[in-house]
């Protein structure tokens, strides 16, 4: 008994260190951002008791921060809206109906969740290139949607196979349309799977770096991301200004991080972990 | 069924389907299938002109390319290596001492998978800060502890760069492996679990001879993403050492290097789109069949439960 109580205080020391280690830096980080830059330089690790909220002031009004991160929500909402709207309708038709092809097409599909985006760049850049979709919020908003789809209509077309068929019947004696069916009794049911892909599709996308920094030039297009590896270039060692940028940056997921953190993990480590 | 269902059946699935289809059609096999053609080309700046043969794939194996291959490679499969002992026994550590600990497992779940949501450039920056050599609380700390002849710029050296991003990798993705764990933990029959301890096996014993083994399955899981994510790392060391992999190409890869000869880069020049295909399809012909590999032989170590 002393002994699982002895490994138990251990692997509790274990946590609590973890706990330090992934805190103190983010503590440091936000800490920083409230404190004068030369003041910083000085004292790296003293308190912001007098909390300078005027570096969050510049990094809004001086340079193109607000714009970045404009076009970030546009780019993240918008794929999102796309792959939601698409996954719902692939996943209903591939989850419920049985016609011929469907596997075919099913496994067609699977095979794009194989394919790293990353590698299929230099083709993707001439052909966007062609279609006028270089350095165009759109044409990222078309390639997150295609590379997103394959794993939100897998997770999708799950959540329908695993709702009772009698619903369907139930609903078409009634006199509801295919369509009908979908919308109104069987997308409400659905809402767990929608709010995993969501979370799966929309965390990479706001943090992506790569896609923008190939297909996005113009400065007044560039997400948030890319945009702070401008920032980093123009704020050299004004500290402060620079720690309340990355703040900015991170905010958004961490509040929504401790909203629904249950949510977050599944949409995260979806695919990894069966049941 | 009825005719009528039938054709509001076939309706509803063009109309849902096509859709979808058409986008990963256009935006992701399409592409995906040229890109191994384009090797195969000669380029002139984004311009093809003409068959090439292996030509691009002889002159990514000549200097100066062969050169930057070979490194790169190698600290692909260092930060592998690394990562996969470190991270993977790390976050079963994490996933073992939730799993044992009844109080707080909520506030500590949250906290070790935190920095997963964080994004790459945000922690790149944080660590970059927390490592300067003048500023840094990192040197600060270990100074004021009385080694202040280990206080390094660890990101400026060319020994150091590269396990500093490894270790920055660690703090950012431990909790993956971490989460995949605690649920395999948590997905083991525990009837199992109760059936050692009552047969007078030690927690380590349970441990070793149960839970280990039926872990299989999320070891698999983690490897192959391990694999796949270390030989095409590219945020991490772009956001600290640029294109290059500064200092003097100690934090280059081969997801760098693509990049460089694909689009061209400030130090190296102009782009080359035919050796950027030939070695696009040589990463993908090492990730692809590394992962199918390693997950054919891991799951054949995998038990029924």
């Amino acid at each position: 008994m002393i002994k699982l109580l002895a490994s138990r205080t251990f692997f509790q020391s274990i946590l609590v260190i973890n706990l330090l280690l992934v805190l103190l830096p983010v503590f440091f980080l936000f800490n920083s951002s409230l404190r004068e830059s030369n003041e910083f330089a000085r004292t790296p690790f003293a308190l912001a008791r007098d909390p300078f909220w005027e570096n969050y002031q510049r990094v809004w009004s001086e340079g193109e921060f607000g714009s970045y991160f404009l076009n970030s929500l546009i780019i993240t909402g918008g794929s999102l809206v796309l792959i939601l709207i698409l996954a719902l309708g692939a996943g209903f038709v591939l989850g419920r109906y049985t016609f011929t092809g469907n596997n075919i097409i099913f496994g067609f599909i699977l095979t794009g969740m194989l394919v790293p985006a990353k590698l299929a760049i230099l083709p993707l850049f001439i052909q966007l290139n062609w279609m006028n979709l270089l350095d165009s919020r759109l044409g990222l908003i078309l390639v997150y949607t295609s590379a997103a789809l394959p794993a939100a209509i897998f997770i999708m077309s799950g959540f329908f196979k695993s709702l009772p068929v009698d619903l369907d019947n139930a609903a078409r004696i009634d006199g509801a349309s295919e369509f009908k069916l979908l919308s109104k009794v069987l997308v409400p049911l659905v809402r767990p799977g929608m709010a995993i892909v969501a979370i799966y599709s929309a965390i990479p996308i706001w943090n992506d770096f790569f896609l923008p920094l190939v297909f996005l030039q113009s400065p007044e297009k560039k997400t948030l991301m890319q945009g702070l590896t401008v920032f980093f270039g123009q704020y050299a060692s004004q500290w402060g200004v620079l720690f309340a940028g990355l703040c900015l940056a991170a905010l958004p997921l961490i509040v929504l991080y401790l909203i629904l953190s249950e949510q977050f993990i599944k949409g995260l480590t979806a695919g990894a972990v069966k049941g | 069924m009825s005719s009528a269902l039938r054709r509001d059946q076939n309706r509803t699935t063009r109309a849902l389907l096509i859709p979808a289809l058409t986008v990963i059609i256009v935006f992701t096999t399409v592409p995906a299938l040229t890109t191994l053609s384009y090797a195969f080309f000669s380029w002139n700046g984004f311009e093809r002109s003409g068959l090439a043969g292996f030509d691009n794939f002889q002159r990514l194996f000549q200097y100066p390319y062969l050169e930057q291959l070979t490194a790169a490679l190698t600290h692909n499969t260092i930060a592998f290596v690394a990562i996969m002992i470190l991270q993977t026994s790390l976050g079963l550590l994490l996933a073992y001492a939730m799993f044992r600990v009844k109080r707080g497992l909520r506030l500590y779940r949250v906290v070790v998978f935190l920095p997963v949501i964080f994004s790459l450039v945000v922690v790149g920056y944080l660590w970059q800060s927390l490592l300067d050599p003048y500023y840094g609380p990192i040197n600060q700390i270990i100074t004021a502890v009385g080694f202040p002849e280990l206080a390094k710029p660890w990101l400026g050296d060319t020994t150091t760069a590269l396990p500093s991003l490894i270790f920055i990798n660690l703090w950012r993705w431990v909790g993956f492996p971490a989460i995949v764990f605690l649920a395999g933990l948590n997905a083991i029959n525990t009837e199992y679990i109760e059936a050692a301890r009552i047969d007078g096996a030690s927690e380590s014993q349970v441990f070793r001879k149960i839970m280990f083994p039926l872990l299989a399955p999320s070891l698999t899981i983690i490897t192959v993403l391990t694999f796949i994510g270390a030989y095409e790392w590219f945020d991490l060391p772009f956001v600290i050492g640029g294109s290059n992999g500064s200092p003097a190409g100690a934090t280059d890869t081969l997801a760098l290097m693509f990049y460089r000869t694909s689009f061209g880069s400030i130090d190296s020049g102009a782009n080359d789109v035919g050796v950027g295909s030939a070695l696009g399809v040589l990463i993908f012909t090492l990730v692809g069949l590394g992962a199918a590999i390693g997950s054919t032989l891991l799951r054949r170590r995998e038990v029924e439960q």
